[in-house]
């Protein structure tokens, strides 16, 4: 399988970042702070070789999100988004 | 947070995938095309979870069914298929996500197009669809290997052959049943025009498949003139067994 097709995408991260927010992801919107790019985070390319995973701008593949698990705490770095926005409507 | 599901039922689609249904007490409901992850601790404490994608429509009897297809190497796949017996307890949490969803008030056209194993959260839509009675207009086209290899079948046949507006497209990649008007191939640009809704139906589209399946279904239906924003894809990872 070529490595151009190792990603999944945002709705295999769900159920992890559940654990964080009360709202679900996948339908939340973000934009890429690279390129302006907006998208559902379900629409984001998810690598997941990692002990954690890395969300990506599925336009220009810059990181929107980092996730990691280590010995018990659960850091993410979202300096990669302008913002990341919730539809509270089917919350 | 986790939740522990009882076996209460085991059924094999195909020599490899097989159907789990699991009795949820507090199961709160779920909409079709949402998952499950599924947590599996071994004895030493190890654990690992899974995403499966929910096969079954929303009920009233708290019951969830998944559909794992076997992967020769995989760590949780083998033992969902072959050893989980009737009365086992898993853990899972869920049901996750509110993205790649249709929910029964949606009355447009509906386009699924499924590859593999793909299929799972399609079907929960078609389920879904026929336990609201609903008369959404609804096309599948299933890209599936061999005959062999295709889920719930009789269920799909009965489910077309009585409904005018749920129509039925398979295509096979690796070997077509004898006499079947299309040679093995994978999903091309012609298929899908010729399968898929005409554009002026504007259809909701749903595309759930490995990940290079997904990316070349994708293209095709936004150079044949559907709107991106009216598709929405789900990926399997290359080992179709998603973390």
């Amino acid at each position: 399988m070529s490595s151009q097709f190792s990603y999944l995408d945002g709705n295999a991260a769900a159920g992890e970042l559940s654990k964080i927010f009360a709202i679900d992801v996948t339908g939340a919107e973000s934009q890429c702070a690279n390129c302006g790019a907006k998208m559902r985070f379900a629409e984001t390319h998810l690598y997941v070789q990692a002990p954690g995973f890395v969300a990506r701008c599925p336009v220009c593949q810059y990181i929107l999100l980092r996730l990691a698990n280590v010995r018990g705490r659960i850091f993410i770095d979202m300096r990669g988004m302008t913002y990341f926005s919730f539809d509270t409507d089917h919350a | 947070m986790w939740r522990v599901g009882t076996v209460i039922a085991l059924h094999d689609e195909t020599a490899t995938a097989r159907t789990i249904s699991l009795e949820v007490p507090d199961w709160p409901g779920h909409v079709a095309g949402q998952h499950v992850d599924l947590r599996l601790t071994a004895s030493d404490g190890y654990s690992a979870v899974r995403s499966y994608s929910i096969a079954s429509a929303q009920n009233s009897e708290h019951r969830v069914e998944i559909t794992v297809e076997r992967l020769p190497s995989g760590e949780v796949s083998p033992y969902l298929t072959q050893q989980v017996a009737v009365g086992d307890r898993l853990e899972l949490r869920g049901p996750i996500g509110g993205w790649f969803v249709w929910r029964s008030q949606q009355d447009e056209a509906v386009q699924l197009i499924a590859g593999g194993s793909g299929i799972v959260p399609l079907m929960a839509m078609i389920r879904s669809r026929a336990s609201a009675g609903s008369t959404a207009p609804f096309r599948l086209l299933y890209s599936v290997r061999e005959p062999t290899a295709v889920f719930y079948r009789d269920e799909l046949r009965m489910l077309s052959d009585k409904d005018q507006s749920l129509r039925v497209t398979y295509a096979f990649t690796r070997t077509a049943p004898k006499d079947w008007p299309r040679p093995p191939s994978r999903v091309d640009a012609a298929l899908i025009t010729e399968a898929t809704w005409p554009l002026n139906l504007s259809p909701s589209c749903y595309v759930c498949g490995p990940t290079p399946f997904v990316e070349s279904v994708t293209n095709f239906l936004t150079a044949s003139g559907n709107n991106r924003d009216k598709i929405r894809t789900e990926r399997f990872g290359p080992t179709g067994e998603r973390k």
